[in-house]
């Protein structure tokens, strides 16, 4: 397999799949072998299906559980009201540690969201394959692993096999060139690319982000950008490992140290795309014609730059996009032709797999520095880790002088399942990823955006061009 | 898995591309168990109101009561892995899903829970989902044997399904039972594997 690999030119999507590839079926599957398996609270299920086979788990030391999704951002250690969730986080508590799989329930140090605390543990590493039942593991593919958003009964035959069967996907290659402007982050860039190719503009295809406005951000800002590529469709978005993934893996708890981090530094140099590889498709953005972006619908496709108005259904290219697009202003109470940069919010949520990392704290906390929010505001870490780091930078007092309220970490108002919601009809400034009809909460209305520009929400009670806020005040 | 071979019965149009797992089933029922009345969950905020009260749903019409074929439109079970979204739309009696096309995870889940995914051209989904509309309470077929679609006007379509998946759908055979065949590949790639990773 590696030698076929080697022959042809392979994309790095490909390449890891031939690294892995066990067998392949004679009706053209693959049988994947899975470096990483994460779980959370909510996997149960897998393990009564495991359970009603009678199988083991083979390689539980290869797995995570974590508590992530129902966790109380508010005080970790009070038994939940909900029967359902106490249950759930029990299970997560007591199940998966019993057969040896590594355990972040809710009451440890370690805890956070899967997204966030596996890569910050130095777990995920290039060129693995990770995989779990939560679609945003298209995360990991910032450290040019191939993260696979699985379901339950995917994740019971990893648990039972550590394998998975796939299909082959197509290859596609998004180019984000040149340099982003002021107050544009890698959250504006993923906004901009899903509001361009449309929410199944990557249905399956395995993403490769490339580029010099992708090469030049953070770590974390590839992780938000991949986290965002399942919004577009993308079965996995993956960057190529280089000197900002090795600099920021070294010294991680689980990465390899010492010599062996040099030797993994000098295989993961060589995964990249082959220069003559071939896409099935390209797509290429201009980095400066970027804005930040703000969503106005209940996909994340329905989204354009803040300086732009909700558009008008009467416009749309199709009946059926006009009819969508009527729908979704319906749900949001908006009119077409009303400027984005305006438009009154109710509360704000800062936070998330997305953007729930110390980079998107420090970027919040620099907008609301000295200043006063005038609608309910929540900070939630995406990790404890993150939020030690934050109060060790004095972030959470920034965010508690300017009237936010410093939370504990978890999923929380990303998916409103452990009581944090927005209220029906209620407009909320997020940084998290999806802008479903519900989401939040039954009936909520949520406008996707960077931190700094929920920030920048919070202290303006309405939706604003962060990049139009005056300096803020001399400390 | 029950082997899926032919469906015929009731099929129920849900209009709007794009709709999403959360929609299907929302984030706050999915810890609930599989009981009996599983299926009330099933798109259930459009279904029902804050008090529970039906708010008239195409799903909930008479006419369409005993659905068990469902004709979406674009990007069907976009967003969420939520494998109880195919769980809900199975108790709520649908067997095969008609649509141009589907979330690649929802797809997956569909398939290992015997639910057919079948895809087919835009314009043959709207026909669809228009003919049932100006008819409803009429029959389509689906055939995964000869991949056809029998439409309510009596008209065939052909539909897309991976060969992989549609034999697999046709035996009604459990991947994880045939997977454990491989046990002894697994281990040899293992065996390979810990030399090859050996900065792990
Ligand atoms: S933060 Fe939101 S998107 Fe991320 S894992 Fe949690 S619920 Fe899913």
């Amino acid at each position: 397999m590696r030698d076929a690999a080697a022959r042809r030119p392979t994309t790095l999507a490909e390449q890891i799949w031939a690294r892995h590839e066990i067998r392949r079926s004679d009706r053209g599957e693959s049988l994947l072998y899975v470096d990483r398996h994460f779980l959370d609270e909510t996997c149960f299920f897998c393990f009564e299906d495991l359970e009603r086979r009678g199988l083991a788990v083979r390689r539980p030391e290869l797995t995570l559980a974590v508590a992530d999704h129902t966790v109380s951002t508010i005080d970790r250690l009070a038994q939940p009201a909900d029967a359902e969730i106490r249950a759930a986080l029990d299970w997560v508590r007591t199940v998966p540690p019993a057969l040896g799989i590594p355990t972040l329930a809710a009451d440890d140090q370690r805890q956070g969201i899967i997204h966030v605390v596996a890569p910050e543990a130095g777990i995920v590493l290039p060129g693995l394959i990770v995989a779990c039942s939560d679609s945003h593991t298209t995360t990991h593919g910032a450290f040019g692993a191939l993260g696979l958003g699985i379901g339950m009964s995917e994740s019971t035959h990893i648990l039972a096999t550590q394998t998975l069967w796939q299909r082959p996907y197509r290859q596609m290659r998004i180019t984000v060139a040149g340099r982003l402007g002021f107050g544009v982050v890698a959250k504006d860039v993923i906004m901009a690319v899903v509001a361009r190719i449309g929410a199944e503009g990557a249905a399956g295809h395995i993403v490769e982000f490339a580029g010099d406005a992708v090469t030049g951000l953070s770590m974390e800002g590839r992780m938000t950008l991949c986290n965002m590529s399942i919004e577009c469709g993308a079965r996995a978005g993956l960057i190529a490992p280089d000197d900002t993934t090795f600099s920021w893996l070294e010294g991680r708890e689980q990465a390899p140290h010492g010599a062996a981090f040099t030797r993994a530094v000098a295989a993961w140099s060589t995964l990249r795309s082959h220069a003559d590889a071939v896409f099935d498709r390209d797509v290429s953005l201009d980095a400066a014609a970027i804005a930040p972006m703000v969503s106005w619908g209940t996909s994340p496709e329905d989204a354009d730059v803040v300086t732009e108005a909700v558009p008008d259904p009467a416009m749309a290219p199709s009946a059926t996009r006009r009819n969508r697009m009527e729908r979704a202003l319906a749900y949001m109470g908006l009119t077409p032709g009303t400027p984005l940069d305006g438009i009154a919010v109710d509360r704000v949520f800062i936070g998330s797999c997305t953007n729930g990392r110390l980079e998107d704290l420090r970027a919040a906390a620099s907008v609301v520095r000295g200043r006063r929010a005038v609608v309910p505001a929540i900070v939630v870490p995406g990790s404890r880790a993150v939020r030690r780091a934050a109060e060790a930078e004095g972030l959470d007092q920034v965010f508690r002088d300017a009237g936010l309220e410093w939370r504990d970490a978890g999923c929380s108002m990303c998916v409103a399942m452990n009581g944090d919601r927005v209220a029906p009809g209620e407009r909320c400034a997020s940084t998290s990823n999806r802008n479903f009809v519900g989401r939040q909460g039954q009936g909520a209305r949520t406008h996707l955006m960077s931190p700094a520009m929920a920030a920048a929400a919070a202290i303006s009670g309405r939706i604003i061009d962060v990049r139009r806020l005056p300096p803020a005040p001399a400390p | 898995m029950t082997p899926f071979r032919t469906l015929r019965g009731i099929a129920v149009p849900v209009d709007g591309a794009n709709i999403d797992t959360d929609q299907i089933i929302p984030a706050r029922f999915l810890l609930r168990r599989r009981t009996p009345d599983y299926g009330r969950y099933l798109f259930h905020d459009l279904r029902f109101d804050t008090a529970e009260q039906g708010r008239g749903f195409v799903l909930d019409r008479p006419d369409y009561r005993g659905a068990v074929i469902l004709v979406a439109d674009a990007n069907f079970g976009c967003g969420s892995a939520r494998e109880q979204a195919p769980w809900a739309i199975q108790a709520f009696g649908i067997g095969a899903i008609v649509a141009s096309g589907f979330g690649d995870i929802f797809y997956a889940n569909c398939l290992k829970n015997g639910l057919l995914p079948a895809v087919v051209e835009p314009d043959v989904a709207a026909r669809a989902r228009a003919l049932l509309a100006d008819h409803p309470g009429s029959a389509m077929t689906v055939d995964l044997d000869r991949r056809t679609i029998v439409l309510p006007d009596e008209t065939s379509v052909s539909f897309a399904v991976d060969e992989a998946h549609r034999r697999r759908l046709l035996d009604g055979k459990d991947e994880l039972s045939l997977t454990l065949a491989d046990a002894a590949a697994i281990d040899a790639y293992e065996a390979k594997r810990r030399v090859e990773l050996d900065w792990t």
